[in-house]
């Protein structure tokens, strides 16, 4: 078994605002990512990107549709401790918001000590420090962060910290949803590093979702383009980025600002756009 | 201490820590509740004379040296009585606190994380609850239990609750949507240990405060229903009751013994209400 995910015709509904209608979120959305392998997932705002990472870890329940992880068919029915450890187990992720993300009552050290004695198999003292410290190595965090609390470190710290906390569970797939977004380019750049180079130590399939086509390229060997919550294009990173063959991925191409950026042709393709469903 | 010394410690002082420095109210009132709290634990060490008793030859005696703060109809000493009265004022209001707080947190927690119909039909019951005046519940528990100390504070508990889970359920709304509590939820935490153990000890600081404040009005309302005789019997020297006990002077003009335990309840719950709302102000901070 090679796959570590297979996402299969993924439906979710909210159901209608005041004076709204219905407001489907994610639409069909099939895709599979291999052991070890990384998938991007990119749309502008609202296309669903967030909901369908919310689906994947099993915070809010499909509609229609079937997801399988690490070889296993997530149910939305299972209770119990050890059924709620094992789909630990499947999937981690890391959230957007880098100042809610983390307790704030809690120490790095405390809040990988807490992770660890749920999910260690052995969580003898010395095996918790010494996982500690490799984790801490591995998301690139000195020793003397682990006794700062949250308001303690800066926006990339705690998004390492948050990374370190996911990865403590050992996780077959990690999600992470915009967590680069709101942190500057320079950290940006350390993280993503980071990222491949978690990726290539640890064996964990990445998904990580991003409305900035710029970082993409960077991270991910697969894309899932998601247009009002539907997979509109889906391929070989760096050959949509430089092929897009759908127009709408086209658009969000040239509508990021670069060399050959031109304001008045992204307008033309947006007003192209605002026509077709 | 050398000038060296005293540049040191005015360098290592930053700015931030001056600034945060209490303002004397704050201070004065923190001694206050202190006084307060010490006349409660220490009444029999301190007070000059037992609290209940009578002298028939010095009855309703102006403040004066032998009596600081004279004395009432039936010659006991006022002083001593309203030491002695801290504890049962205090207590009543801790338990009343207590028993509400319990009730409030449950249900507004509960509300919370279940959402959907458990919110509605707590939020429901609550608002009910809300419908009654204070008073209302006393009477209904006095038809069941009698009058005495336990009637007042589990009748006026049972008004504080709603408020309380009012309170509640909005923080624990707001704490719930952070991204850490979904965390928690990957890492398979399950509900309960999730409530008890993460999520309460972060809306402590909040509630604390508000519940501070809210100590100083259960006291203030158990003293009324002391007052009016629902709650402490005589010879209890509860502040509420000795204010009661107390008007028989101010009909001979003598207003001390109905003075004095009503000032006391007010100073102690005005200081209980700008420590409260410092508090809350100060452990409120959210990062
Ligand atoms: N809890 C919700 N209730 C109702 N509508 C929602 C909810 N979450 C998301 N939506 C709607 O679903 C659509 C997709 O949102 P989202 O998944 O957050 O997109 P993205 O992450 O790509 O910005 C949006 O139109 C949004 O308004
Ligand atoms: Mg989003």
């Amino acid at each position: 078994m090679s796959e570590a995910v297979r996402v299969s015709d993924l439906t979710k509904t909210y159901p209608a605002r005041r004076g709204g209608a219905r407001v489907v979120a994610v639409k069909d959305v099939s895709f599979e990512l291999a052991k070890g392998e990384s998938l991007g997932l990119v749309g502008e705002s609202g296309s669903g990107k967030t909901t369908l990472t919310r689906l994947l870890v099993g915070l809010a329940r499909p509609d229609a549709g079937t997801i399988v992880i690490d070889g296993r068919t997530r149910e939305g029915r299972e209770r119990g401790r050890a059924a709620r450890l094992r789909r630990a187990k499947e999937v981690q992720m890391v959230f957007q918001d880098p100042y809610g993300s983390l307790d704030r009552r809690m120490s790095v050290e405390a809040a990988l000590r807490d992770v660890l004695r749920r999910h260690l198999p052995d969580p003898a003292k010395d095996t918790v420090r010494a996982r500690i410290s490799e984790l801490m190595d591995h998301v690139g965090l000195s020793e003397k962060h682990l006794g700062s609390r949250p308001h303690e470190l800066s926006g990339g710290q705690r998004q390492r910290v948050a990374i370190a906390k996911a990865l403590a569970v050992d996780p077959a797939v990690l999600v992470l949803d915009e967590a680069v977004s709101a942190l500057d380019v320079s950290v940006q750049a350390q993280i993503l590093a980071l990222l491949n180079r978690i990726r290539a130590e640890t064996g964990v399939s990445l998904v990580f979702v991003t409305h900035d086509l710029a970082v993409v390229n960077e991270v991910t060997g697969q894309i899932l383009v998601m247009y009002k919550g539907e997979a509109v294009e889906r391929g070989v990173t760096a050959e949509v980025l430089r092929r897009p063959r759908h127009p709408y991925t086209d658009m969000l191409l040239s509508s990021a600002p670069g060399p050959n950026w031109q304001p008045e042709r992204v307008a033309e393709l947006r007003a192209a756009f605002a026509g077709t469903p | 201490m050398t000038i060296d010394g005293i540049s040191a410690r005015t360098a290592a002082a930053p700015l931030a820590g001056r600034r945060r420095r209490s303002p004397w109210t704050f201070r004065v009132c923190i001694a206050i509740l202190g006084v307060a709290v010490a006349a409660a634990v220490f009444a029999p060490l301190v007070a000059p004379y037992e609290p209940d008793a009578t002298d028939f030859s010095a009855i309703w005696l102006p403040p004066g040296p032998g009596h600081w703060l004279g004395t009432d109809q039936l010659g006991r000493d006022i002083l001593s009585r309203v030491i002695h009265g801290a504890r049962p004022s205090l207590l009543g209001a801790i338990a009343l606190l207590a028993f509400a707080t319990v009730l409030g947190v449950l249900i507004g927690v509960v509300a919370a994380w279940r959402r959907g119909w458990v919110d509605t039909v707590l939020a429901r019951i609550t608002d009910v609850m809300f419908a009654f005046p204070g008073l209302l519940f006393v009477v209904l528990v006095i038809a069941v239990f009698d009058r005495g100390p336990a009637t007042a504070v589990i009748g006026m508990g049972l008004a504080f609750a709603p408020l309380i889970a009012k309170f509640t359920r909005a923080i624990a709304l707001e704490e719930l949507a952070r991204p850490y509590v979904d965390a928690y939820r990957l890492q398979g935490v399950g509900g309960v240990q999730l409530i008890a153990r993460y999520l309460l000890p972060n809306l402590m600081p909040t509630l604390v405060g508000y519940l501070v404040v809210l100590f100083g009005e259960g006291l203030m309302s158990l003293a009324s229903l002391n007052f009016l005789g629902f709650g402490a019997q005589p010879p209890s020297s509860e502040w509420g009751l000795m204010v009661q006990e107390g008007r028989a002077g101010v009909i001979q003009g003598v207003l001390g013994p109905a003075l004095i335990p009503g000032l006391t309840i007010a100073v102690v719950v005005v200081a209980t209400n700008v420590v409260g709302v410092r508090l809350s102000d100060k452990l409120a901070v959210r990062t």
